[in-house]
């Protein structure tokens, strides 16, 4: 029998969402790398906050990239080892839809803490307070069209040996534009200028993501589930 | 219409023959081509008044960044075909592009590295058609590493064409993103041919020497796609036949 998408969805939020309270390390993992990261860089680069500023924009949007490439591990790895995606795809139901739902959870669960953790990252890199709620604005938005995008390349390597050089391998490239308007729109909050631009197109990548993504995944778990 | 010719693509023996038939000839104009090319190109057109006889590098230069782009979308083509139709040759003519492709892809950018360093007094910038081709490798090294990375050749072939069609999707909102990028953080210092400008003598070699490349391309691939057709193939009752 077929229930209605929606039904689907949200019960497939709802197991992602208490699978992963049940494992919180796998949670702050992410997190924590990127506190790591935004840490390394006044060491190497320099401690001089009004330089630092100049540079935080990219740290930020690396860092962000770089922990969403290692959140994107757990995205489908666990489900396709137990054989949960295999039930996905037998179930009936659209696959669409359920790839869909995990990866809005996947956002919930990564893209949006990194969000609200980047602000104290931000501080500690000389970004002004003003524009903090900007720079978490742009991240959160940012963050879902890598989510979308990273669950295309995360379902084209299940079927892969070596799976995680090579998940940043496919995924790094196609999310260049991401990044570009992404650390734009930090760079502008940062000097007080009009986010909007950049954001608009944060905002068209994200739903033409919202659009393409999960149908390309979907085809792309099956093809690793034959 | 008449489609058997359509059927007839999705049939191992057959493209095996027609490659075979058809690279020597793509081969031999595509030598003719490119030596009549370089002949006009080097000693006939007449040397650029700004930028003297290094302006010549753009023969091998801007028919390679052509040829990148082509082989990438006949690479995606061949992959959707592949998906869309259950072609296995459609799928072994993609794998067969990638490497041509990316081959291209480096010319381009080691060209332009050295017709940089004596025009812009340095191998590297970060303009945006650079990053972009740049962004093209990496898009290239994705597909061959996915392709290398599925043991199982059908699973290979389709979780790599799925890649291809995404980066088709992708290459115009990168090459797009890319040009925002840079007129934001950098002033347009360099010195750039104007295809208007150019005038015929020199011109005419540019695009036969493109013509060249595109008929080499076909050449190679034709060839490649052989060596493909007979590894995958290497249980069919054919191969035997055709080796014997």
């Amino acid at each position: 029998m077929r229930s209605g998408a929606g039904a689907v969805a949200r019960l497939v939020v709802e197991r992602d969402l208490r699978l992963a309270f049940r494992k919180p390390s796998q949670l702050l993992q992410p997190l924590l790398f990127f506190m790591i990261v935004a840490t390394l860089f006044p060491l190497t680069l320099t401690p001089e906050l009004s330089r630092l500023r100049d540079a935080a924009p990219g740290v930020l949007w690396i860092g962000a990239l770089l922990s969403s490439l290692l959140a994107l591990e757990f995205l489908f790895r666990d489900d396709a080892q137990d054989g949960t995606l295999e039930q996905f795809a037998l179930s009936g139901q659209s696959l669409t839809w359920m790839l869909f739902a995990k990866t809005c959870t996947h956002w919930l669960l990564s893209g949006l803490p990194l969000a609200l953790t980047a602000p104290i990252a931000a501080l500690a890199l000389g970004v002004p307070a003003d524009a903090i709620w900007s720079m978490v604005a742009s991240l959160a938005l940012g963050g879902f069209a890598l989510s979308l995008l990273g669950a295309i390349s995360a379902g084209l390597t299940l079927g892969a040996r070596r799976g995680g050089v090579l998940l940043s391998l496919l995924t790094l490239p196609l999310s260049v534009p991401v990044l570009v308007f992404g650390a734009d729109a930090t760079q502008r909050a940062i000097a007080g200028a009009a986010i909007a631009p950049p954001m608009y197109m944060l905002g068209a990548i994200a739903v033409l993501g919202v659009t393409l993504a999960p149908l390309a995944a979907a085809a792309a778990v099956r093809i690793g589930l034959e | 219409m008449n489609w058997t010719w359509f059927h007839r693509l999705g049939s191992p023996p057959h493209v095996y023959g027609f490659a075979a038939r058809w690279a020597p000839w793509f081969g031999g104009a595509a030598t003719l081509a490119i030596v009549i090319a370089l002949y006009g190109g080097l000693v006939l057109a007449p040397e650029d008044y700004q930028q003297k006889d290094a302006f010549r590098m753009v023969y091998v230069h801007a028919p390679s960044a052509w040829l990148s782009l082509m082989a990438y979308s006949t690479m995606a083509v061949a992959a959707a075909v592949g998906l869309i139709w259950r072609m296995k040759v459609a799928h072994s003519a993609a794998a067969a592009c990638a490497p041509i492709g990316a081959w291209f892809t480096v010319a381009a950018l080691g060209t332009g590295m050295l017709w940089g360093k004596p025009m812009w007094g340095t191998y590297w910038v970060w303009d945006p058609r650079l990053t972009a081709e740049l962004l093209l490798l990496f898009l290239y090294f994705g597909y061959m590493g996915l392709r290398a990375a599925i043991e199982d050749p059908q699973k290979a072939d389709k979780a790599s064409a799925v890649f291809a069609i995404v980066g088709v999707v992708n290459v115009p909102i990168i090459k797009f993103s890319v040009n925002w990028w840079n007129s934001l953080h950098q002033e347009a210092t360099v010195m750039r041919m104007g295809k208007p400008t150019m005038n015929f003598d020199m011109l005419w070699p540019l695009l036969l020497m493109f013509v060249g490349f595109a008929l080499y391309f076909a050449a190679v691939v034709l060839i490649r796609l052989r060596a493909e057709l007979l590894r995958r193939e290497r249980g069919a009752s054919w191969v035997r036949g055709v080796l014997a």
